[in-house]
C-alpha cells in the first residue's frame, strides 16, 4: 500500500468507529491493538467537541457541560470538518441543534448558537471600510429607491422569536442575571473594526437590513419593512445602521 | 405608494436623520461608541474569548467515544433561568 492510501486508510479508521483498525498498525510487540487504536479515534473526536464548546461557550453554559458535550460529540458523529481551518467547524452546529430533540425544550438555544456562530465568523472576517454617508446622503431622490448597499463582510443579522440577544448578553459575566423580559429580538452582528460588536435593534429594521443584506435596492427593503411595520423610519433606520458599521459603502455599478 | 412618492419620501427621512446626525463623514470606531448609544442596545461582550478553536489537542481519554448511549438532560443556566418565569418556554413569542 502507497502512502497515500495508508494515509487515507487510518483517516477513515479513525474517524469511523466501525472501520476495522488500519491494515499493519501494531504496538511494538508486533499486534494490533484495537483499544489503543480507540484511544486515537477518542482523542479526534474530543479534539472537535472541544473546538464547539470553544466556539460555543453561552450554547455551552445554558445547558450544562455534560449536555453540551454529549450533543456535541453526536453532531461529530456525523459532521467532520470541510475546512483544514478549525474555525470553521461547527457553522451548521445551530442547525443542528434546532433538529435535536433532547433540547427541544429550549426553544432559544439554536438562536443562541447561532449568534456565537456569526461572533466567530465576523470575528474572521475580512476587513474593510465602511460606507461614506455624505455620498448616500447626496444621492438623487429619484436614484434612491434603485441604490444597493454591499454589507460588511462582518455584518450577521439574527431573527428570533426569542430574546437571544439578552440571553446572550446576560451569559457575558461571571453571574448569569435572572432575565428580566421575554420578548423577541433581532440582533446584529458586527466587526466595523477590531472588536466583535453585538446588538439589539428594531425588528422592523431588521428586515430592512435582511433585504439590503440579500442585495434588495433600498427602495424594496423599505417597503418589505413598511409592511411588517408602518412606522418604519428609513432615515433612521440607515443611519442608525451605518452608525453600527453595517455597510461597506454602495455596490458597485450603482454608484451615482 | 407609487415610485416617485416613494423616492421622496425615503429622500425626506434619509435628509431628516442626517440632518439630525452629527456627522455625516463616515465614522472613527471612538466616535461611533458614543453614537451607538442613539441607536439599538448594544451588549457588552468579552472580546478575548470565544473567537473559536485554533488548535486543539486535548484530550487523551481510553473511553471510546461511540460507547456513550445518550442519557443527558440540559443541566446548565437555562434551570436557573427558568426560575419564575416561562424561560423554557416552548411556545415562541410572535416577533
Amino acid at each position: 500500500m502507497g502512502l497515500a492510501a495508508s494515509q487515507e486508510d487510518f483517516a477513515q479508521a479513525l474517524l469511523h468507529a466501525e472501520r476495522p483498525m488500519p491494515a499493519g498498525i501494531t504496538t511494538a510487540r508486533g499486534q494490533a491493538d484495537a483499544a489503543r487504536f480507540a484511544v486515537y479515534r477518542n482523542n479526534v473526536h474530543v479534539g472537535l467537541t472541544k473546538a464547539l464548546a470553544q466556539r460555543f461557550p453561552v450554547t455551552e453554559q445554558l445547558v450544562g457541560a455534560a449536555f453540551f458535550t454529549a450533543m456535541a460529540r453526536l453532531y461529530a458523529q456525523d459532521n467532520k470538518p470541510a475546512s483544514p481551518r478549525i474555525i470553521d467547524y461547527g457553522d451548521d452546529f445551530p442547525a443542528f441543534i434546532a433538529a435535536f430533540e433532547p433540547a427541544a425544550e429550549l426553544a432559544y438555544l439554536a438562536d443562541v448558537a447561532s449568534l456565537e456562530a456569526a461572533w466567530t465568523r465576523a470575528y474572521h472576517a475580512a476587513d474593510a471600510g465602511l460606507l461614506d454617508l455624505s455620498v448616500l446622503a447626496a444621492v438623487a431622490p429619484d436614484a434612491l429607491p434603485n441604490l444597493r448597499l454591499a454589507a460588511h463582510p462582518s455584518a450577521a443579522l439574527i431573527r428570533s422569536p426569542h430574546p437571544v440577544g439578552s440571553i446572550w448578553g446576560a451569559h457575558q459575566s461571571a453571574t448569569v442575571p435572572p432575565m428580566e423580559a421575554w420578548d423577541a429580538e433581532t440582533v446584529l452582528v458586527v466587526r466595523p473594526d477590531m472588536h466583535v460588536n453585538v446588538h439589539i435593534i428594531p425588528a422592523q429594521d431588521g428586515i430592512f437590513a435582511q433585504a439590503l443584506f440579500g442585495g434588495a435596492p433600498l427602495g424594496e427593503a423599505a417597503e418589505a419593512a413598511f409592511a411588517h411595520e408602518p412606522a418604519f423610519d428609513f432615515g433612521a433606520a440607515l443611519v442608525g445602521l451605518h452608525a453600527l458599521g453595517a455597510f461597506a459603502g454602495i455596490h458597485q455599478g450603482d454608484v451615482p | 405608494m407609487n415610485r416617485s412618492t416613494l423616492a421622496l419620501a425615503l429622500a425626506g427621512s434619509l435628509a431628516t436623520a442626517v440632518a439630525s446626525t452629527a456627522f455625516a463623514a463616515p465614522l472613527a470606531p471612538e466616535k461611533m461608541a458614543g453614537n451607538e448609544k442613539c441607536y439599538g442596545v448594544s451588549l457588552k461582550g468579552q472580546n478575548d474569548c470565544a473567537a473559536g478553536a485554533g488548535t486543539t489537542c486535548a484530550g487523551t481519554s481510553t473511553m471510546d467515544y461511540q460507547g456513550n448511549a445518550w442519557k443527558a438532560v440540559p443541566k446548565g443556566t437555562c434551570v436557573t433561568m427558568k426560575g419564575g418565569m416561562h424561560m423554557g418556554s416552548l411556545t415562541p413569542i410572535k416577533g
